[in-house]
């Protein structure tokens, strides 16, 4: 079983990716569980086609302990067969979401959700490693792999490094590794050389650039991946050869986090922030 | 510790069990009236936080136990919620809280985000709850009849086993008149109206300093620390007090002083020669290492080390000049320098905390709980001294001591 955790800045498209790679993988014979670890329980629903499923935290909240739920009241199988799960947490700004997700993993692990005939389970965790509670996917006996979903927007590649930095630390203290970097192109300028650079640079890969394509939102609208909606169109073809990808890499690594100086450098070089001097002239 | 001994108010402690069990009732803040009717002293509340509590936030639970506390006790004059470690790590909002249910309910409820977390010690949680104090309650209406030119506050007594009670008494003897005593057996409305009397009086500097400048830059209201351990110390700051006033509350200050020196003296004349030359090292908090010096040296006791808990650097500068020569002084000692000291000073009698109180135990050191008192007290003030000295003498002379196997 492959334990696989996807991160990335909000709204980059974690959840969408997440959902088309497990569908091609599911569609190529795998068995695959998606766990949600975000409150706003968004992980699953093109698998389910459903808004959203009831999360081990809300069940826990309504009954009063996560010991009063059953496994089968939280983990759903979908389409192709897919396993979801989704941790589920408070409304924002309130309450610690981070907490809520060691109790759903705990919860998931203990009543045995990770099958021993599972071959991937996905982890889409909320943006950033901002607390020990989002890290808890790679810690010790979890998530070996980890990819970042970036784009070549500057705010992007600076979540892409900071999450790399969590990973260093936990690559130190457990063994867990880098993947590669999915670029979900925004179509930002020399986008594919950029990225492909800021990989190079932290030590790792730009596994697959995934073009922008509106196919992607009209699936979405009908909470459908693109796979099932439309299984001969282009982008369908992109998760399936993400997927492929995903299934058949070797490279993993230890990342080499950049400095912020070094990140604006990269960005210069590409001439997408103007140097300090330039500014100054202005 | 400064919101606990309030009596007619109820104090939620608002976090997870254990927190609550743990600062229900420990330190004997005695107050008058009938709990659970109008005082709430001995009666601790908590949100009691599940793990859906954590994750999904304790505002809503904590709104509801204050409605229902209400309810429940409708004598009750403020309600103090006080923060423990995980709310202050998941941030609920208690000031929002807190200032709707004061609307609703027409009493001072008072948010205090003192998690056990901040600060280097418990002395930060001293200060931010003073200044909870100033922003919701002190000035802020209150109930007092009349001014007279005596009225004082008695600050800094938490009336641990009486002790504000024996202090009182003094300071009513001699003449003055005692409109407030924060926190021990305190009300709400003495907090309020605290600002109105002419002098602050403050015992426990460490803990209470902070509202006299507060009282002194905003009221003008001026203040005096004084201390009531021990005859010599006491007559000393009845006299310093007394010098604040008039003539007549100075006459009276001597007539209280000549009433209670024979009592003070058989007293003496009892113990000290059961106590001349013992050795004393004490390690306590607040105000304790440096004010009860002078009450075992009026039993011929000899102080050889000290040191604080919590202490800031105000408070070492108050107490070099009351120790004597070649004592050691020692700040936020170790467990084992504690040891250490006691083998290379050899003290005949410890005075510390609970923390300490079994570990002296099993080194056959005799030990007096200096927080609590070990159940016993008052302390403070003339009727106080009798209970020390005895106790001092219970504890240094008890044969007990000899039945516990000891280290070389």
């Amino acid at each position: 079983m492959r334990q696989i955790a996807i991160y990335g800045k909000g709204g980059i498209g974690k959840s969408t990716t997440t959902q088309n790679t497990v569908v091609a993988l599911a569609e190529a014979g795998y068995k695959c569980m998606i766990v949600g670890c975000d409150p706003k329980a968004d992980a699953t629903r093109l698998i389910l086609h459903a808004k959203a499923q009831t999360t081990v935290m809300d069940l826990a909240r309504e009954r009063g302990t996560v010991e009063d739920l059953e496994i089968d009241e939280v983990l759903l199988e979908g389409y192709k067969g897919i396993r979801c799960a989704e941790s589920g947490g408070p409304e924002p700004g309130v309450g610690c979401a981070g907490r809520g997700v060691i109790t759903a993993i705990n919860f998931l692990e203990e009543n045995g959700a990770y099958a021993d005939d599972q071959d991937y389970v996905f982890y889409d965790v909320l943006g950033d490693v901002v607390c020990g509670g989002f890290a808890m996917p790679i810690r010790e006996g979890k998530a070996k792999e980890i990819y970042i979903v970036t784009s070549g927007e500057m705010m992007a590649m600076y979540a892409a490094n900071n999450i790399s930095r969590g990973v260093l630390k936990y690559a130190q203290s457990g063994g867990v590794r880098l993947g590669g970097l999915i670029c979900n192109s925004r179509k930002t300028d020399k986008e594919y050389e950029l990225i492909s650079e800021l990989a190079r640079r932290l030590n790792t890969q730009m596994i697959h650039f995934v073009p922008r394509d509106n196919e992607v939102q009209r699936a979405e609208l009908r909470r459908m991946t693109v796979i099932e909606y439309s299984p001969d169109h282009a982008q369908a073809n992109e998760y399936r050869t993400l997927a492929r990808k995903m299934a058949e890499n070797t490279n993993m690594t230890i990342p080499t986090p950049l400095t912020m100086d070094e990140l604006e450098a990269l960005l210069m070089e590409f001439g997408i922030m103007e140097s300090e001097e330039e500014v100054a002239v202005v | 510790m400064v919101w606990g001994p309030v009596k007619d108010q109820i104090t939620i402690s608002h976090g997870p069990v254990g927190c609550g069990q743990y600062s229900w009732w420990a330190r004997r803040n005695y107050y008058n009236g009938q709990t659970g009717i109008n005082t709430f002293g001995t009666m601790h509340v908590t949100t009691d936080f599940q793990e859906k509590d954590i994750v999904y936030g304790g505002d809503k639970g904590l709104d509801a136990a204050m409605r229902e506390l209400k309810g429940l006790f409708p004598l009750a004059n403020g309600i103090g919620v006080l923060s423990e470690c995980p709310v202050g790590l998941i941030g609920d909002d208690i000031e929002a809280v807190s200032k709707q249910v004061e609307k609703d309910l027409e009493i001072p409820v008072v948010p205090v985000r003192c998690e056990g977390f901040r600060g280097v010690s418990q002395s930060l949680g001293h200060h931010i709850a003073n200044d909870t104090i100033r922003d919701h309650i002190l000035g802020k209406g209150g109930i007092l009849e009349e001014e007279t030119p005596y009225d004082v506050n008695l600050i800094g007594d938490y009336n641990i086993g009486g002790d504000g009670w024996s202090s009182r008494k003094i300071l009513e003897e001699m003449g003055l008149r005692v409109i407030t005593q924060w926190t021990g057996d305190a009300s709400v409305n003495e907090m309020k109206i605290a600002s109105r009397a002419k002098y602050n009086l403050i015992h426990c500097y460490r803990s209470m300093n902070y509202i006299c400048r507060h009282m002194e830059e905003e009221y003008g209201v001026p203040w005096l620390e004084f201390n009531f351990f021990g005859p010599t110390k006491t007559y000393e700051s009845i006299r310093k007090i007394a010098a604040l006033f008039d003539d007549t509350i100075q006459a009276n200050a001597e007539k209280v002083i000549e009433k209670y020196k024979p009592v003070m003296d058989a007293v003496i004349a009892e113990y000290k020669p059961k106590l001349e030359g013992k050795t004393v090292m004490l390690y306590v908090g607040g105000l304790r290492p440096r004010h009860t010096v002078g009450a075992y040296e009026d039993l011929g006791m000899e102080i050889i080390g000290t040191g604080y808990e919590f202490g800031h650097s105000d408070d070492y500068k108050r107490t070099y000049p009351v120790m004597p020569e070649g004592a050691v002084i020692m700040d936020d000692a170790t467990s084992y320098e504690l040891e250490e000291f006691t083998y290379r000073l050899r003290p005949d009698m410890i005075g510390a905390g609970i923390k300490e109180k079994y570990n002296y135990h099993k080194m056959g050191v005799p030990f007096r709980q200096m927080h609590s008192w070990d159940y016993s007290g008052p302390y403070h003030g003339f009727d106080g001294f009798a209970v020390f000295a005895r106790d001092m003498d219970m504890t240094v002379n008890s044969p007990t001591w000899d039945l516990v196997r000891k280290k070389k």
